[in-house]
Protein backbone atom coordinates (compact mmCIF):
# COMPACT_ATOMS: atom_id res chain seq x y z
CA UNK A 1 0.00 0.00 0.00
CA UNK A 2 1.08 3.41 -0.83
CA UNK A 3 0.85 7.35 0.54
CA UNK A 4 -1.44 7.61 -2.36
CA UNK A 5 -3.89 5.00 -1.74
CA UNK A 6 -3.74 5.89 2.33
CA UNK A 7 -4.69 9.17 1.53
CA UNK A 8 -7.89 7.76 -0.71
CA UNK A 9 -8.88 5.68 2.05
CA UNK A 10 -8.67 8.70 4.18
CA UNK A 11 -11.30 10.48 2.53
CA UNK A 12 -13.31 7.83 2.29
CA UNK A 13 -13.40 7.51 6.38
CA UNK A 14 -14.51 10.70 6.80
CA UNK A 15 -16.33 11.17 4.09
CA UNK A 16 -18.85 7.90 5.42
CA UNK A 17 -18.74 9.72 8.89
CA UNK A 18 -19.89 13.05 7.08
CA UNK A 19 -22.76 11.23 5.37
CA UNK A 20 -24.28 9.29 8.26
CA UNK A 21 -24.01 12.68 10.44
CA UNK A 22 -25.67 15.57 7.78
CA UNK A 23 -28.82 13.66 7.50
CA UNK A 24 -29.06 11.67 10.54
CA UNK A 25 -32.61 13.83 11.95
CA UNK A 26 -34.24 14.25 8.39
CA UNK A 27 -37.79 13.07 9.68
CA UNK A 28 -39.99 10.61 7.54
CA UNK A 29 -41.70 12.61 5.61
CA UNK A 30 -38.61 13.91 3.53
CA UNK A 31 -37.46 10.20 3.45
CA UNK A 32 -38.54 9.69 -0.28
CA UNK A 33 -37.23 13.07 -1.57
CA UNK A 34 -33.92 12.24 0.42
CA UNK A 35 -33.26 8.57 -1.46
CA UNK A 36 -33.77 10.43 -4.45
CA UNK A 37 -31.52 13.56 -3.81
CA UNK A 38 -28.61 11.71 -2.98
CA UNK A 39 -29.85 8.91 -5.87
CA UNK A 40 -28.85 11.69 -8.04
CA UNK A 41 -25.39 12.39 -5.99
CA UNK A 42 -23.92 9.52 -6.63
CA UNK A 43 -24.64 10.24 -10.54
CA UNK A 44 -21.01 11.56 -10.24
CA UNK A 45 -19.72 8.75 -11.98
CA UNK A 46 -20.70 10.74 -14.60
CA UNK A 47 -16.88 12.08 -13.99
CA UNK A 48 -15.72 8.69 -14.46
CA UNK A 49 -17.67 7.81 -17.35
CA UNK A 50 -16.05 10.96 -19.20
CA UNK A 51 -13.00 10.02 -17.76
CA UNK A 52 -12.81 6.46 -19.67
CA UNK A 53 -15.25 7.87 -22.37
CA UNK A 54 -12.47 10.39 -23.55
CA UNK A 55 -10.45 8.18 -24.95
CA UNK A 56 -11.91 5.60 -26.30
CA UNK A 57 -10.45 4.00 -29.29
CA UNK A 58 -11.01 0.15 -29.88
CA UNK A 59 -14.50 -0.86 -31.05
CA UNK A 60 -15.37 -2.55 -27.11
CA UNK A 61 -14.14 1.20 -25.56
CA UNK A 62 -16.15 3.09 -27.29
CA UNK A 63 -19.47 0.39 -26.68
CA UNK A 64 -18.68 0.73 -22.74
CA UNK A 65 -17.96 4.50 -23.03
CA UNK A 66 -20.97 5.45 -24.43
CA UNK A 67 -22.95 3.07 -22.84
CA UNK A 68 -21.51 4.54 -19.26
CA UNK A 69 -21.90 8.30 -20.41
CA UNK A 70 -25.79 7.61 -21.24
CA UNK A 71 -26.77 5.68 -18.17
CA UNK A 72 -24.59 8.24 -16.06
CA UNK A 73 -26.28 11.26 -17.27
CA UNK A 74 -29.51 9.72 -17.03
CA UNK A 75 -28.86 9.23 -13.11
CA UNK A 76 -28.10 12.63 -12.72
CA UNK A 77 -30.43 14.49 -14.92
CA UNK A 78 -33.17 12.29 -14.37
CA UNK A 79 -32.31 11.82 -10.09
CA UNK A 80 -31.98 16.24 -10.04
CA UNK A 81 -35.44 16.77 -11.84
CA UNK A 82 -37.36 14.01 -10.58
CA UNK A 83 -36.22 15.21 -6.56
CA UNK A 84 -37.39 18.81 -7.48
CA UNK A 85 -40.95 17.92 -8.95
CA UNK A 86 -41.39 16.10 -5.67
CA UNK A 87 -40.29 18.68 -3.28
CA UNK A 88 -41.91 21.37 -5.57
CA UNK A 89 -45.22 19.52 -3.76
CA UNK A 90 -44.08 19.84 -0.52
CA UNK A 91 -43.31 23.74 -1.35
CA UNK A 92 -46.97 24.97 -2.10
CA UNK A 93 -47.51 24.10 1.78
CA UNK A 94 -45.07 26.11 3.22
CA UNK A 95 -46.84 28.99 3.87
CA UNK A 96 -49.29 26.81 5.94
CA UNK A 97 -46.27 25.88 8.01
CA UNK A 98 -44.47 28.89 9.21
CA UNK A 99 -47.50 29.42 11.58
CA UNK A 100 -45.20 28.07 14.13
CA UNK A 101 -45.76 24.17 12.91
CA UNK A 102 -42.11 23.44 12.30
CA UNK A 103 -41.92 19.73 11.40
CA UNK B 1 -4.05 22.51 -12.97
CA UNK B 2 -4.34 19.42 -10.85
CA UNK B 3 -4.49 22.18 -7.90
CA UNK B 4 -7.17 23.56 -9.34
CA UNK B 5 -8.89 20.11 -10.31
CA UNK B 6 -8.58 19.19 -6.29
CA UNK B 7 -10.10 22.54 -5.22
CA UNK B 8 -12.68 22.27 -7.75
CA UNK B 9 -13.79 18.97 -6.57
CA UNK B 10 -13.10 20.03 -2.79
CA UNK B 11 -15.83 22.62 -3.59
CA UNK B 12 -18.49 20.35 -5.58
CA UNK B 13 -18.20 17.91 -2.32
CA UNK B 14 -18.72 20.60 0.00
CA UNK B 15 -21.91 21.79 -2.00
CA UNK B 16 -23.22 18.03 -1.85
CA UNK B 17 -22.53 17.78 2.03
CA UNK B 18 -25.06 20.64 2.24
CA UNK B 19 -26.92 19.51 -0.54
CA UNK B 20 -27.93 16.58 1.78
CA UNK B 21 -28.23 18.42 5.12
CA UNK B 22 -30.48 20.97 3.43
CA UNK B 23 -32.54 18.07 1.93
CA UNK B 24 -33.04 16.56 5.40
CA UNK B 25 -34.82 19.56 6.35
CA UNK B 26 -38.80 20.17 4.97
CA UNK B 27 -37.92 23.86 4.58
CA UNK B 28 -34.89 23.81 3.07
CA UNK B 29 -34.89 20.89 0.55
CA UNK B 30 -35.98 22.07 -2.45
CA UNK B 31 -32.54 24.37 -2.00
CA UNK B 32 -30.58 21.52 -0.83
CA UNK B 33 -31.57 19.54 -4.19
CA UNK B 34 -30.81 22.63 -6.42
CA UNK B 35 -27.33 23.31 -4.17
CA UNK B 36 -26.35 19.34 -4.67
CA UNK B 37 -26.66 20.30 -8.61
CA UNK B 38 -25.00 22.64 -9.12
CA UNK B 39 -21.73 21.13 -7.23
CA UNK B 40 -22.61 18.42 -10.20
CA UNK B 41 -22.65 20.98 -12.75
CA UNK B 42 -19.45 22.22 -11.67
CA UNK B 43 -17.98 18.90 -11.19
CA UNK B 44 -18.70 17.03 -14.70
CA UNK B 45 -18.00 21.07 -16.34
CA UNK B 46 -14.34 20.97 -14.80
CA UNK B 47 -13.82 17.19 -15.81
CA UNK B 48 -15.00 18.50 -19.45
CA UNK B 49 -12.04 21.41 -19.41
CA UNK B 50 -9.36 19.07 -17.91
CA UNK B 51 -10.13 16.55 -20.45
CA UNK B 52 -10.08 18.69 -23.44
CA UNK B 53 -6.80 17.80 -25.04
CA UNK B 54 -6.94 14.57 -24.55
CA UNK B 55 -10.35 13.85 -26.42
CA UNK B 56 -9.99 11.08 -29.23
CA UNK B 57 -12.42 11.82 -31.80
CA UNK B 58 -14.40 8.72 -31.12
CA UNK B 59 -14.64 10.23 -27.40
CA UNK B 60 -15.68 13.33 -28.03
CA UNK B 61 -18.57 12.18 -30.40
CA UNK B 62 -19.81 9.22 -27.45
CA UNK B 63 -19.49 11.76 -24.96
CA UNK B 64 -21.59 14.02 -26.37
CA UNK B 65 -24.01 11.42 -27.94
CA UNK B 66 -24.24 9.82 -24.58
CA UNK B 67 -24.88 13.31 -22.93
CA UNK B 68 -27.44 14.89 -25.33
CA UNK B 69 -29.56 11.46 -25.41
CA UNK B 70 -29.05 10.79 -21.66
CA UNK B 71 -30.03 13.95 -20.83
CA UNK B 72 -33.53 13.67 -22.67
CA UNK B 73 -34.12 10.39 -21.71
CA UNK B 74 -33.35 11.79 -18.16
CA UNK B 75 -35.46 14.77 -17.91
CA UNK B 76 -38.51 13.59 -20.61
CA UNK B 77 -39.11 10.99 -18.02
CA UNK B 78 -38.63 12.39 -14.66
CA UNK B 79 -41.29 15.22 -16.01
CA UNK B 80 -43.85 13.17 -17.06
CA UNK B 81 -43.95 10.04 -15.02
CA UNK B 82 -46.96 9.96 -12.61
CA UNK B 83 -46.63 10.80 -8.69
CA UNK B 84 -47.35 7.33 -8.38
CA UNK B 85 -44.77 5.82 -10.48
CA UNK B 86 -42.04 8.04 -8.49
CA UNK B 87 -40.20 4.84 -6.37
CA UNK B 88 -39.86 2.58 -9.50
CA UNK B 89 -38.61 5.91 -11.47
CA UNK B 90 -35.98 6.31 -8.98
CA UNK B 91 -35.47 2.95 -8.79
CA UNK B 92 -34.43 3.00 -12.64
CA UNK B 93 -32.27 6.01 -12.00
CA UNK B 94 -30.52 4.14 -9.47
CA UNK B 95 -30.15 1.38 -11.51
CA UNK B 96 -28.69 3.10 -14.14
CA UNK B 97 -25.79 4.74 -12.11
CA UNK B 98 -25.12 1.29 -10.58
CA UNK B 99 -24.86 0.43 -14.43
CA UNK B 100 -22.38 2.92 -15.37
CA UNK B 101 -20.17 2.43 -12.52
CA UNK B 102 -20.14 -0.97 -13.28
CA UNK B 103 -19.04 -0.24 -16.62
CA UNK B 104 -15.98 1.84 -15.44
CA UNK B 105 -14.85 -0.55 -13.72
CA UNK B 106 -15.04 -3.18 -16.59
CA UNK B 107 -13.71 -0.52 -19.06
CA UNK B 108 -10.74 -0.70 -16.38
CA UNK B 109 -10.24 -4.21 -16.64
CA UNK B 110 -10.86 -5.07 -19.99
CA UNK B 111 -7.85 -2.47 -21.00
CA UNK B 112 -5.83 -4.26 -19.26
CA UNK B 113 -6.80 -7.66 -20.57
CA UNK B 114 -4.16 -10.56 -20.55
CA UNK B 115 -1.85 -8.37 -18.21
CA UNK B 116 -2.08 -8.18 -14.48
CA UNK B 117 -3.74 -5.36 -13.25
CA UNK B 118 -2.34 -3.36 -10.18
CA UNK B 119 -3.95 -4.76 -7.19
CA UNK B 120 -4.65 -1.04 -5.88
CA UNK B 121 -6.67 -0.21 -9.30
CA UNK B 122 -7.76 -3.67 -9.95
CA UNK B 123 -9.37 -4.41 -6.57
CA UNK B 124 -11.90 -1.08 -6.59
CA UNK B 125 -12.56 -1.75 -10.22
CA UNK B 126 -13.75 -5.36 -9.47
CA UNK B 127 -15.98 -4.45 -6.18
CA UNK B 128 -17.34 -1.42 -8.99
CA UNK B 129 -18.59 -4.65 -11.35
CA UNK B 130 -20.11 -6.40 -8.60
CA UNK B 131 -21.39 -3.99 -6.23
CA UNK B 132 -22.84 -1.91 -9.66
CA UNK B 133 -23.96 -4.94 -11.06
CA UNK B 134 -26.04 -5.97 -8.39
CA UNK B 135 -27.67 -2.69 -7.98
CA UNK B 136 -28.52 -2.38 -11.44
CA UNK B 137 -29.83 -5.81 -11.82
CA UNK B 138 -31.47 -5.16 -8.18
CA UNK B 139 -33.03 -1.99 -9.70
CA UNK B 140 -34.21 -3.43 -12.58
CA UNK B 141 -35.92 -5.94 -10.81
CA UNK B 142 -37.58 -3.30 -8.19
CA UNK B 143 -38.98 -1.22 -11.11
CA UNK B 144 -40.57 -4.46 -12.97
CA UNK B 145 -42.31 -5.13 -9.78
CA UNK B 146 -43.34 -2.03 -8.75
CA UNK B 147 -44.80 -1.39 -12.37
CA UNK B 148 -46.76 -4.29 -11.96
CA UNK B 149 -44.82 -5.93 -15.20
CA UNK B 150 -43.85 -9.40 -12.92
CA UNK B 151 -45.81 -9.45 -10.10
CA UNK B 152 -44.81 -7.40 -6.72
CA UNK B 153 -45.23 -10.89 -4.08
CA UNK B 154 -42.10 -12.64 -3.55
CA UNK B 155 -41.32 -15.36 -5.38
CA UNK B 156 -39.66 -17.97 -3.81
CA UNK B 157 -38.19 -21.55 -4.60
CA UNK B 158 -36.22 -24.21 -1.96
CA UNK B 159 -32.88 -23.46 -1.22
CA UNK B 160 -32.77 -19.99 -2.35
CA UNK B 161 -30.44 -18.55 0.02
CA UNK B 162 -28.08 -21.82 -0.52
CA UNK B 163 -27.83 -21.10 -4.43
CA UNK B 164 -27.78 -17.20 -3.55
CA UNK B 165 -25.11 -17.52 -1.00
CA UNK B 166 -23.11 -19.89 -3.32
CA UNK B 167 -23.68 -17.47 -6.27
CA UNK B 168 -21.81 -14.83 -4.39
CA UNK B 169 -19.24 -17.37 -3.35
CA UNK B 170 -18.36 -18.31 -6.75
CA UNK B 171 -18.37 -14.41 -7.44
CA UNK B 172 -15.69 -13.96 -5.30
CA UNK B 173 -13.71 -16.86 -5.90
CA UNK B 174 -13.79 -16.13 -10.26
CA UNK B 175 -13.01 -12.09 -8.78
CA UNK B 176 -9.83 -13.84 -7.23
CA UNK B 177 -8.83 -15.26 -10.02
CA UNK B 178 -9.41 -12.68 -12.22
CA UNK B 179 -7.14 -10.58 -9.92
CA UNK B 180 -3.98 -13.03 -9.35
CA UNK B 181 -4.22 -15.70 -12.10
CA UNK B 182 -6.05 -14.61 -15.12
CA UNK B 183 -7.30 -11.45 -16.06
CA UNK B 184 -9.22 -12.76 -19.31
CA UNK B 185 -12.30 -11.01 -20.89
CA UNK B 186 -13.89 -14.79 -20.71
CA UNK B 187 -13.24 -13.81 -16.76
CA UNK B 188 -14.73 -10.81 -16.71
CA UNK B 189 -17.98 -12.03 -18.96
CA UNK B 190 -18.40 -14.54 -16.75
CA UNK B 191 -18.15 -12.63 -13.44
CA UNK B 192 -20.69 -9.87 -15.02
CA UNK B 193 -23.21 -12.56 -15.74
CA UNK B 194 -23.01 -13.92 -12.75
CA UNK B 195 -23.27 -10.62 -11.24
CA UNK B 196 -26.16 -9.72 -12.99
CA UNK B 197 -27.86 -13.11 -11.99
CA UNK B 198 -27.60 -12.65 -8.34
CA UNK B 199 -28.66 -8.77 -8.07
CA UNK B 200 -31.76 -10.75 -9.99
CA UNK B 201 -31.64 -13.65 -7.44
CA UNK B 202 -31.43 -11.20 -4.71
CA UNK B 203 -34.16 -9.04 -5.41
CA UNK B 204 -36.88 -11.53 -6.81
CA UNK B 205 -38.13 -13.25 -3.48
CA UNK B 206 -38.72 -9.67 -1.60
CA UNK B 207 -42.11 -8.52 -1.99
CA UNK B 208 -43.47 -5.31 -3.32
CA UNK B 209 -44.13 -4.25 -0.03
CA UNK B 210 -40.92 -4.11 0.79
CA UNK B 211 -39.14 -2.37 -2.02
CA UNK B 212 -38.48 1.15 -0.83
CA UNK B 213 -36.50 -0.39 1.53
CA UNK B 214 -34.52 -2.24 -0.83
CA UNK B 215 -34.12 0.75 -3.37
CA UNK B 216 -32.84 2.56 -1.00
CA UNK B 217 -29.82 -0.15 0.23
CA UNK B 218 -29.36 -0.11 -3.84
CA UNK B 219 -28.88 3.59 -3.78
CA UNK B 220 -26.10 3.26 -0.96
CA UNK B 221 -24.73 0.06 -2.67
CA UNK B 222 -24.26 2.40 -5.82
CA UNK B 223 -23.21 4.82 -3.95
CA UNK B 224 -20.46 2.56 -2.78
CA UNK B 225 -19.98 1.13 -6.27
CA UNK B 226 -19.13 4.59 -7.43
CA UNK B 227 -17.13 5.44 -4.85
CA UNK B 228 -15.00 2.34 -6.20
CA UNK B 229 -14.81 3.22 -8.89
CA UNK B 230 -13.22 6.30 -7.84
CA UNK B 231 -10.38 4.45 -5.59
CA UNK B 232 -9.29 2.88 -9.19
CA UNK B 233 -9.39 6.32 -11.51
CA UNK B 234 -8.00 8.24 -8.27
CA UNK B 235 -10.57 10.29 -8.38
CA UNK B 236 -11.49 13.04 -4.99
CA UNK B 237 -15.28 13.49 -6.49
CA UNK B 238 -16.47 9.68 -6.60
CA UNK B 239 -14.30 8.82 -3.74
CA UNK B 240 -16.71 11.65 -1.59
CA UNK B 241 -19.89 12.00 -3.30
CA UNK B 242 -19.56 7.64 -3.77
CA UNK B 243 -19.14 7.80 0.18
CA UNK B 244 -21.62 10.31 0.89
CA UNK B 245 -23.90 8.44 -0.78
CA UNK B 246 -23.17 4.55 0.56
CA UNK B 247 -23.08 6.00 4.26
CA UNK B 248 -26.22 8.27 4.53
CA UNK B 249 -28.01 5.42 2.14
CA UNK B 250 -27.52 3.00 4.84
CA UNK B 251 -28.45 5.45 7.48
CA UNK B 252 -31.39 6.12 5.53
CA UNK B 253 -32.38 2.38 4.83
CA UNK B 254 -32.18 1.31 8.27
CA UNK B 255 -34.63 4.46 9.00
CA UNK B 256 -37.15 3.48 6.58
CA UNK B 257 -37.02 -0.14 8.07
CA UNK B 258 -37.35 1.26 11.27
CA UNK B 259 -40.46 2.96 10.51
CA UNK B 260 -42.15 -0.10 9.30
CA UNK B 261 -41.18 -1.97 12.81
CA UNK B 262 -39.12 -4.54 11.00
CA UNK B 263 -35.52 -5.15 10.90
CA UNK B 264 -33.82 -4.99 7.81
CA UNK B 265 -32.59 -8.46 7.78
CA UNK B 266 -36.04 -9.40 7.72
CA UNK B 267 -37.20 -7.26 5.12
CA UNK B 268 -34.23 -8.73 3.11
CA UNK B 269 -34.69 -12.23 3.75
CA UNK B 270 -37.75 -12.70 4.84
CA UNK B 271 -39.87 -13.29 1.95
CA UNK B 272 -42.27 -11.08 3.55
CA UNK B 273 -45.58 -10.72 1.85
CA UNK B 274 -46.26 -14.37 0.33
CA UNK B 275 -50.04 -15.40 0.17
CA UNK B 276 -51.09 -17.13 3.43
CA UNK B 277 -52.80 -20.40 2.75
CA UNK B 278 -55.31 -19.45 5.62
CA UNK B 279 -56.35 -16.83 7.87
CA UNK B 280 -52.98 -15.84 10.15
CA UNK B 281 -53.07 -15.49 13.26
CA UNK B 282 -55.17 -15.86 16.55
CA UNK B 283 -58.61 -14.24 15.09
CA UNK B 284 -59.53 -16.48 12.34
CA UNK B 285 -61.84 -14.39 10.04
CA UNK B 286 -63.50 -16.81 8.23
CA UNK B 287 -67.00 -17.33 8.57
CA UNK B 288 -67.51 -13.12 9.81
CA UNK B 289 -69.36 -11.22 7.34
CA UNK B 290 -68.42 -7.84 5.83
CA UNK B 291 -71.06 -4.91 6.19
CA UNK B 292 -71.07 -2.83 3.05
CA UNK B 293 -73.24 0.39 2.51
CA UNK B 294 -74.39 2.67 0.07
CA UNK B 295 -72.89 5.71 -0.78
CA UNK B 296 -76.20 7.70 0.16
CA UNK B 297 -76.02 5.71 3.70
CA UNK B 298 -72.08 6.86 4.40
CA UNK B 299 -72.54 10.12 3.04
CA UNK B 300 -75.43 10.97 5.21
CA UNK B 301 -72.85 9.62 8.48
CA UNK B 302 -70.13 11.72 7.69
CA UNK B 303 -72.66 14.87 7.31
CA UNK B 304 -73.50 14.61 10.43
CA UNK B 305 -70.49 13.18 12.79
CA UNK B 306 -68.57 15.59 14.71
CA UNK B 307 -65.33 14.63 13.43
CA UNK B 308 -63.51 12.80 11.07
CA UNK B 309 -60.15 11.24 10.19
CA UNK B 310 -58.84 10.21 7.00
CA UNK B 311 -56.87 7.69 6.52
CA UNK B 312 -55.09 7.48 2.88
CA UNK B 313 -53.76 5.04 1.09
CA UNK B 314 -51.73 3.76 -2.04
CA UNK B 315 -55.53 2.89 -3.43
CA UNK B 316 -55.94 6.81 -3.37
CA UNK B 317 -52.77 7.00 -5.47
CA UNK B 318 -53.54 4.49 -7.91
CA UNK B 319 -56.97 5.98 -8.66
CA UNK B 320 -56.05 9.61 -8.62
CA UNK B 321 -58.45 10.33 -6.08
CA UNK B 322 -56.96 12.80 -4.06
CA UNK B 323 -58.59 15.94 -5.54
CA UNK B 324 -62.20 14.07 -4.90
CA UNK B 325 -60.97 13.81 -1.48
CA UNK B 326 -60.16 16.95 -0.85
CA UNK B 327 -63.05 18.28 -2.28
CA UNK B 328 -65.21 15.82 0.12
CA UNK B 329 -62.92 17.29 3.17
CA UNK B 330 -63.86 20.86 1.97
CA UNK B 331 -67.52 19.64 2.19
CA UNK B 332 -67.35 18.30 5.68
CA UNK B 333 -65.42 20.97 6.84
CA UNK B 334 -68.03 23.60 5.38
CA UNK B 335 -71.13 21.73 7.56
CA UNK B 336 -68.59 22.22 10.87
CA UNK B 337 -67.25 18.72 10.96
CA UNK B 338 -63.34 18.51 12.02
CA UNK B 339 -61.49 16.84 9.45
CA UNK B 340 -57.78 15.78 9.62
CA UNK B 341 -55.46 13.59 7.76
CA UNK B 342 -53.81 10.78 9.50
CA UNK B 343 -50.65 9.83 7.50
CA UNK B 344 -48.60 6.49 8.46
CA UNK B 345 -45.09 6.52 7.86
CA UNK B 346 -44.94 4.19 5.50
CA UNK B 347 -48.91 4.79 3.52
CA UNK B 348 -48.09 4.40 -0.14
CA UNK B 349 -45.51 3.02 -1.25
CA UNK B 350 -42.80 5.07 0.39
CA UNK B 351 -42.43 7.05 3.03
CA UNK B 352 -43.83 10.71 2.66
CA UNK B 353 -45.58 9.33 -0.74
CA UNK B 354 -49.24 10.70 1.05
CA UNK B 355 -47.76 14.09 1.75
CA UNK B 356 -46.25 14.60 -1.77
CA UNK B 357 -49.95 13.84 -2.85
CA UNK B 358 -52.03 15.38 -0.94
CA UNK B 359 -49.86 18.74 -0.75
CA UNK B 360 -50.28 18.29 -4.67
CA UNK B 361 -54.04 18.75 -4.19
CA UNK B 362 -53.58 21.54 -1.79
CA UNK B 363 -54.41 20.18 1.29
CA UNK B 364 -53.46 22.47 3.30
CA UNK B 365 -49.89 20.98 5.94
CA UNK B 366 -51.76 21.87 9.14
CA UNK B 367 -54.35 19.36 8.79
CA UNK B 368 -51.65 16.82 7.69
CA UNK B 369 -51.18 14.59 11.05
CA UNK B 370 -48.00 12.06 11.86
CA UNK B 371 -49.00 9.10 13.23
CA UNK B 372 -47.41 9.47 17.04
CA UNK B 373 -49.19 13.14 16.88
CA UNK B 374 -53.08 11.53 16.02
CA UNK B 375 -52.97 7.98 17.28
CA UNK B 376 -54.75 8.45 20.16
CA UNK B 377 -57.78 11.18 18.64
CA UNK B 378 -59.19 8.02 17.15
CA UNK B 379 -60.75 6.94 20.55
CA UNK B 380 -62.54 10.50 20.30
CA UNK B 381 -63.49 10.11 16.94
CA UNK B 382 -66.75 10.22 15.41
CA UNK B 383 -65.62 8.29 11.88
CA UNK B 384 -62.25 6.80 10.50
CA UNK B 385 -62.80 7.48 6.75
CA UNK B 386 -60.14 4.75 5.12
CA UNK B 387 -59.59 5.34 1.51
CA UNK B 388 -57.61 2.71 -0.17
CA UNK B 389 -54.97 2.17 2.94
CA UNK B 390 -55.33 -1.55 3.87
CA UNK B 391 -52.10 -2.76 5.88
CA UNK B 392 -51.58 0.80 8.14
CA UNK B 393 -54.78 -0.07 9.78
CA UNK B 394 -54.51 -3.72 10.31
CA UNK B 395 -55.25 -4.28 13.81
CA UNK B 396 -53.50 -8.04 13.50
CA UNK B 397 -50.17 -6.09 13.79
CA UNK B 398 -51.16 -5.44 17.55
CA UNK B 399 -53.09 -8.12 18.59
CA UNK B 400 -51.47 -11.18 16.40
CA UNK B 401 -48.42 -12.25 17.57
CA UNK B 402 -48.37 -14.78 14.70
CA UNK B 403 -48.86 -12.33 11.86
CA UNK B 404 -46.15 -11.20 9.42
CA UNK B 405 -46.80 -7.61 10.16
CA UNK B 406 -46.90 -8.17 14.00
CA UNK B 407 -45.45 -5.24 15.78
CA UNK B 408 -45.71 -3.17 12.76
CA UNK B 409 -46.86 0.71 14.13
CA UNK B 410 -50.14 1.04 12.74
CA UNK B 411 -52.97 3.64 12.97
CA UNK B 412 -55.91 2.99 15.31
CA UNK B 413 -58.45 3.60 13.03
CA UNK B 414 -60.11 0.53 14.75
CA UNK B 415 -61.02 2.89 17.40
CA UNK B 416 -62.97 5.17 16.45
CA UNK B 417 -67.19 5.33 16.87
CA UNK B 418 -67.19 4.23 13.09
CA UNK B 419 -65.18 2.82 10.75
CA UNK B 420 -66.15 3.68 7.21
CA UNK B 421 -63.29 1.68 4.08
CA UNK B 422 -63.23 2.75 0.59
CA UNK B 423 -62.11 -0.51 -1.14
CA UNK B 424 -61.56 -1.72 -4.41
CA UNK B 425 -62.10 -5.12 -3.37
CA UNK B 426 -61.92 -7.91 -0.39
CA UNK B 427 -58.27 -8.47 -2.11
CA UNK B 428 -56.00 -8.57 0.66
CA UNK B 429 -53.16 -5.49 0.82
CA UNK B 430 -50.39 -5.28 -1.01
CA UNK B 431 -48.44 -7.17 2.36
CA UNK B 432 -50.89 -10.17 1.36
CA UNK B 433 -52.43 -10.36 4.68
CA UNK B 434 -56.14 -10.54 5.59
CA UNK B 435 -57.46 -7.62 7.45
CA UNK B 436 -60.12 -8.29 10.78
CA UNK B 437 -61.20 -4.52 10.66
CA UNK B 438 -62.72 -5.13 7.50
CA UNK B 439 -65.23 -7.75 9.47
CA UNK B 440 -65.54 -5.70 12.60
CA UNK B 441 -69.26 -4.87 13.60
CA UNK B 442 -68.32 -0.82 13.23
CA UNK B 443 -67.17 -0.84 9.99
CA UNK B 444 -68.69 -0.44 6.74
CA UNK B 445 -67.02 -1.29 3.18
CA UNK B 446 -67.76 1.09 0.49
CA UNK B 447 -66.08 -0.91 -2.56
CA UNK B 448 -65.22 0.28 -5.95
CA UNK B 449 -62.59 2.58 -6.81
CA UNK B 450 -61.74 5.06 -4.73
CA UNK B 451 -61.88 8.14 -7.18
CA UNK B 452 -65.26 7.32 -8.01
CA UNK B 453 -66.19 6.54 -4.12
CA UNK B 454 -65.36 9.56 -3.13
CA UNK B 455 -67.00 11.30 -5.85
CA UNK B 456 -70.04 9.28 -5.16
CA UNK B 457 -69.37 10.42 -1.62
CA UNK B 458 -69.38 14.03 -2.22
CA UNK B 459 -72.51 14.02 -4.19
CA UNK B 460 -74.37 12.14 -1.11
CA UNK B 461 -72.66 14.65 1.29
CA UNK B 462 -74.26 17.46 -0.71
CA UNK B 463 -77.75 15.75 -0.74
CA UNK B 464 -77.56 15.04 2.93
Amino acid sequence: MNEQTVVLITYFVLAAFIGFEVISNVPTILHTPLMSGSNAIHGIILVGALLIAANAQTTLQIVLGLLAVFMATVNVVGGFVVTDRMLEMFKARQPGGEKGKEQ
Amino acid sequence: MIIATELIYLLAAVLFILGLQFLSSPRSARHGNWIAAAGMVLAVAWTVVVLRDSFTTAGIIICAVGFVIGGIVGVVSARTVKMTAMPQMVAIFNGAGGGAAALVGISGLVNLAGKQPAFQTGFPEVLAVIIGGISFAGSVIAFLKLQELITGAPITFPGQHLINGILALVILVLAAILLAVNNSIVVIAVLLALVLVLGVTFVLPIGGADMPVVISMLNACTGLAVAASGFALNNFALIVAGTLVGASGTLLTRKMSDAMGRSLVNVLFGAFGQVKVSAVGGTGTAGHTVRSGSAEDIGTLLAYSQSVIIVPGYGLAVAQGQHALRELADLLEKRGVDVKYAIHPVAGRMPGHMNVLLAEANVPYDQLKEMDEINDEFKQTDVALVVGANDVVNPAARNSPGSDIYGMPILNADQARNVVILKRSMRPGFAGIDNELFYDHRTIMLFGDAKESLTKLVAAVKAA
